[in-house]
């Protein structure tokens, strides 16, 4: 307890001084980071404690920034309302389209996902009038909070840290509370949840748009750092390299989808300096997890730590459950 | 007077394949009943048209006269519907109190809680810890389900379907797979279940079973053949020879 604390303490002091440590490149990179972590803690909400692994994740992350980007410079809102507009729009979509997706389980529910998403690539991409399709959408000028200007490398990077902690500390509550129990228990024996009196599709369609919404924020961030929009952001590239994220990094651990983040995002913009072929890279790095650490890699060098210290606690809270008994149609 | 479950002209067919044949049984409450048969007979079938995990063709299944077919499966719980599993169903990574505590949940309106942290709830791990006492877990709430054995589990089941303090319990081969002594203690253990929870239990040890129950029906090819007392089911012709071939 005390020393997850001062871990804890420890981790935040290293973050907040991360600007004083390095250049503007970096820190720049390291707001993408945490945009790109929020995004993958989002997404495992579902996949790693719900257990339902979703390749249309991009979607409510593109929706998002889309949205606000349209909100603020066609409609006219402010920086306010049009970013609660967006998120709003986006937690919608993921309630419709939870609906839909929630109708099946396992690889169903992938494909679904994986329509559903190449429905909205298909919109950004094609629906020329509302989102200038190839071209994007520009986003002229970052929002100031509270009369703050965010618009260099430092300041934007603490107003990114800032949201991210918040959403992180909701998302962890959210964990460990008694919905979160259930979320896993529905992951892990549905059939059993249900005989016990919960509402396991109610259960999972709460979790889907939660995890919409932090979607939509970190899409929010998305925008706001890269102060343009393209059909990309929407497209199963990114839906399946936030997956790659929260599957390398270690499904149904808090910090395992930001490991992956961290790894992902640092592959993509320092290795591509230096290897050209960055994409097999990251194949390969994904290879490696998977023959060696197939939990992921927090919990594997977790793992690890625990064995050689055998004094430690054996039992590894965050093993990947075994595969939940299959469902019976009914 | 009501009965606990009342089932009527219960009929379900995979296709060709007739696994409940128009059975109709009443359950006095807080009744003992047995059902036995033959492997395939259409016992597991029928506990999951009760509960709601199969959908019969036609039919009525009403506790304490309410009907429940059109319940789902939830529902049918929150009336006051238990019930364990021959194949064990638990969540082997998470503590035995653990356990409990979702079983608990399941009934309870804090399951929409997204805030408070769970294991700060201790008057649930407390309800908990009564269940598994119940069952003679009470020490060992924080053990995992992965490292205990299996009459361990085959406990923890029961205790599950006990903490949400049923009105009828359905118990799938609760001795399944345990030794003599296990079986000992766990019918021992069924016999201190108080009179307002009614039980109907599926069983193949006859010992134990026969000790245990007051009526017995008889299913065969999804039909109840012989249904009454023990001593009129034991007697009957038509059990020796569905148990014993002709």
């Amino acid at each position: 307890m005390t020393r997850s604390f001062i871990a804890l303490l420890l981790i935040a002091v290293l973050l907040a001084l991360v600007p004083f440590m390095m250049d503007d490149f970096f820190i720049n990179l390291c707001s993408q980071i945490l945009c790109y972590a929020l995004f993958a803690v989002s997404l495992n909400l579902i996949v790693g404690y719900g257990g339902m692994t979703s390749l249309g994740h991009a979607a409510y992350f593109g929706i998002a920034a889309y949205a606000v980007t349209w909100l603020h410079t066609v409609a006219g809102w402010d920086h306010l309302t049009s970013a609660i507009g967006a998120v709003g729009v986006a937690t919608g979509t993921a309630a419709v389209f939870g609906v839909l997706a929630l109708r099946a389980s396992g690889l169903s529910f992938l494909m679904i996902t994986l329509a559903l998403g190449q429905i909205v690539w298909g919109v950004a991409y094609r629906w020329v009038a509302l989102t200038q399709g190839d071209n994007g959408m520009r986003f002229p000028q970052r929002p100031a909070p509270f009369g703050i200007d965010i618009n260099g490398a430092m300041s934007f990077y603490y107003f990114s840290l800032i949201v991210f902690a918040v959403s992180v500390y909701v998302i962890w509550r959210v964990v460990n509370s008694p919905f979160g129990a259930s979320l896993r228990g529905a992951r892990d024996q549905p059939r059993r949840m249900r005989m016990l009196g919960h509402d396991v599709w109610m259960i999972r369609w709460a979790a889907f748009v939660m995890s919409g919404f932090w979607a939509a924020v970190a899409g929010l961030l998305f925008v706001y750092y890269q102060k343009f929009v393209s059909p990309y952001a929407v497209s199963l590239q990114q839906s399946a390299e936030v997956l790659l994220m929260t599957i390398l990094g270690g499904a149904s651990t808090l910090t395992g989808p930001m490991v992956g983040a961290i790894i992902v995002t640092l592959v993509k913009n320092v290795a591509s300096t230096y290897v050209e072929r960055w994409n097999a890279l990251l194949g390969l790095i994904f290879v490696l997890a998977v023959v060696f650490m197939p939990t992921g890699l927090v919990p594997g060098f977790r793992r690890l730590i625990s064995r050689k210290k055998p004094a430690a606690a054996p039992a590894d809270e965050t093993a990947t459950p075994p595969a939940a008994a299959p469902e019976r149609a009914s | 007077m009501i009965p606990a479950l009342e089932i009527t002209g219960l009929s379900k067919r995979f296709g060709g394949l007739v696994v409940t044949r128009d059975i109709t049984m009443r359950i006095a409450p807080g009744e003992r009943r047995l059902i036995i048969g033959p492997n395939g007979a259409g016992k597991t079938t029928l506990f999951n048209q009760i509960t709601g995990d199969l959908r019969p063709d036609a039919g009525s299944v009403r506790l304490f006269g309410e009907e429940l077919l059109k319940l789902r499966t939830k529902d049918r719980v929150a009336k006051g519907l238990a019930r364990t599993y021959q194949i064990l169903t638990l969540f082997p990574q998470d503590t035995l109190l653990h356990n409990v505590v979702l079983a608990l949940l399941g009934l309870r309106g804090e399951r929409w809680d997204f805030w408070r942290a769970l294991r700060r709830r201790s008057e649930l791990f407390d309800l908990a810890h009564d269940a598994l006492t119940q069952v003679g877990l009470g020490g060992s709430g924080d053990r995992l389900v992965a490292e205990t054995s299996y009459g361990e589990r085959r406990r923890l089941e029961l205790a599950m379907a006990l903490a949400q303090k049923p009105k009828l319990l359905l118990l799938d081969e609760p001795l399944a797979g345990l030794s003599q002594n296990e079986r000992n203690a766990v019918s021992a253990l069924l016999t201190t279940i108080p009179r307002d929870v009614t039980i109907v239990m599926i069983e193949h040890d006859m010992d134990v079973a026969l000790a245990f129950a007051e009526q017995i029906t008889v299913l065969h090819f999804g039909e109840v053949i012989v249904e009454g007392t023990r001593a009129e089911v034991v007697a009957d012709p038509r059990t020796r020879e569905i148990y014993l071939g002709e």
